[in-house]
């Protein structure tokens, strides 16, 4: 072995080793729509209100070995807010609610995770809703992962989350029980 | 003091049916402003917080159909003659009137794309909804409702301006430009 092979072995035994067992990057699969962002409300505590953020992006880490090591980060557009009614969605993005004109955009940036059971966690992170930042927990469940049927691999979780309107600055009297918002979000990652 | 008797317009004297159409309109324009800027801010649990913008839907879609039929009657029974001499004067009047039924139409026909936008059609009443137009209704209630608004705005600054301009006619020029949208009789 001369000197010219043994620096090459080194820097590429060197290169493997500076790499640990890495959690894969996902994209989150906004383009085709396999990822959902939704909300339910009570009305006037007798029923509820659906809706939906129809455009966000993001990406998270994922590891199956090691789940703790998990990120996420996503990015929404609050004005993308769909109840299946124009004038109500209208009176959403106002200043009432979400006030999209001067808060172009709501992010959830993980800060740690914690295995709770078999496919179960809490993710922990900041949530940044009309420019306050709070930290929120996410009750996350693993769906499922593996390949797809078009070359790719895929792992999806649900998570479940309460979001109380007033923390965010959100005062618009919709009665005691519309005071909390239950968040159902599905996630499906494509990994890179 | 008397009145007129005519039902048409003549070149001198306007008709009852085209004076009541003005006032109808000039009725229902300033009456749907205020009680629009109104009911946008009426809390969840007022008792108003639905009727009144069923109020101003269903008015907003009567003061379309009434307007729709003024434009026809004008264009089968024209105007009388203005009583401005001067050019400018001329061109500010025809000009002013067109502003206002470009504005009117922009109100109504935004108002309805705003209510209609996901689909769904203006109930007006208890007597008819009016469907959405499919091709229209695009989920461009963003844009529909501010050009509502802003239109709605500069129409009623304009009513202001026509109503200033009815106002030098009758003190400053004392011609019978007002005296005849109320049916005073002026021709001989």
């Amino acid at each position: 072995m001369n000197v010219k092979t043994g620096l090459k072995t080194l820097a590429l035994t060197s290169a493997l080793a500076a790499t640990p067992l890495m959690a894969a990057d996902y994209v989150i699969d906004t383009q085709g729509a396999h990822a959902f962002v939704q909300f339910k409300i009570s009305h006037l505590g007798y029923s509820y209100v659906l809706g939906r953020f129809n455009d966000f992006e993001g990406n998270f880490t994922w590891d199956k070995n090691n789940p703790e090591a998990s990120s996420i980060e996503v990015n929404i557009d609050p004005a993308s807010v769909d109840t299946n009614h124009a004038e109500r969605d209208q009176h959403i993005r106002s200043d009432d609610f979400l006030d999209v004109s001067n808060y172009a955009q709501a992010s959830f940036v993980s800060t740690g995770y914690e295995v709770t059971g078999e496919g179960e966690g809490v993710m922990t992170g900041d949530l940044t809703l009309m420019g306050e930042t709070r930290s929120i927990e996410i009750d996350v469940e693993k769906v499922g992962e593996g390949e797809d049927p078009w070359g790719g691999y895929r792992v999806g979780f649900t998570g479940t989350t309460e979001i109380h309107l007033p923390d965010y600055g959100i005062n618009f009297n919709l009665g005691p029980a519309a005071e909390t918002v239950e968040m159902e979000l599905v996630v499906e990652g494509v990994r890179q | 003091m008397r009145v007129t008797t005519r039902l048409k317009n003549s070149s001198e004297q306007f008709g009852w049916i085209s004076i009541g159409f003005h006032w109808l309109v000039a009725l229902g324009a300033l009456g749907l402003f205020p009680l629009g800027v109104y009911m946008v801010d009426l809390g969840y649990y007022d008792p108003g917080y639905q009727w009144y913008p069923d109020i101003h839907r269903s008015l907003g879609i009567l003061l379309a159909g009434l307007l729709f039929l003024r434009l026809i009657w004008k264009l089968i029974n024209p105007s009388p003659r203005l009583l401005v001499h001067s050019t400018w004067e001329k061109a500010a009047a025809k000009g002013g009137h067109l502003l206002l039924y470009l504005f009117l139409f922009t109100v109504l026909i935004s108002g309805y794309l705003l209510s209609t936008a996901d689909g769904r059609g203006i109930q007006v009443f208890n007597w008819f909804t009016l469907p959405a137009l499919p091709g229209l209704a695009g989920r461009n209630e963003e844009l529909a409702g501010w050009v509502h608004w802003y239109a709605a705005l500069t129409l009623i600054i304009f009513a202001g301006l026509h109503a200033l301009a009815a106002l030098k006619h009758h003190f400053v020029d004392r011609n019978p430009t007002l005296k005849r949208m109320l049916g005073i009789k002026t021709e001989k």
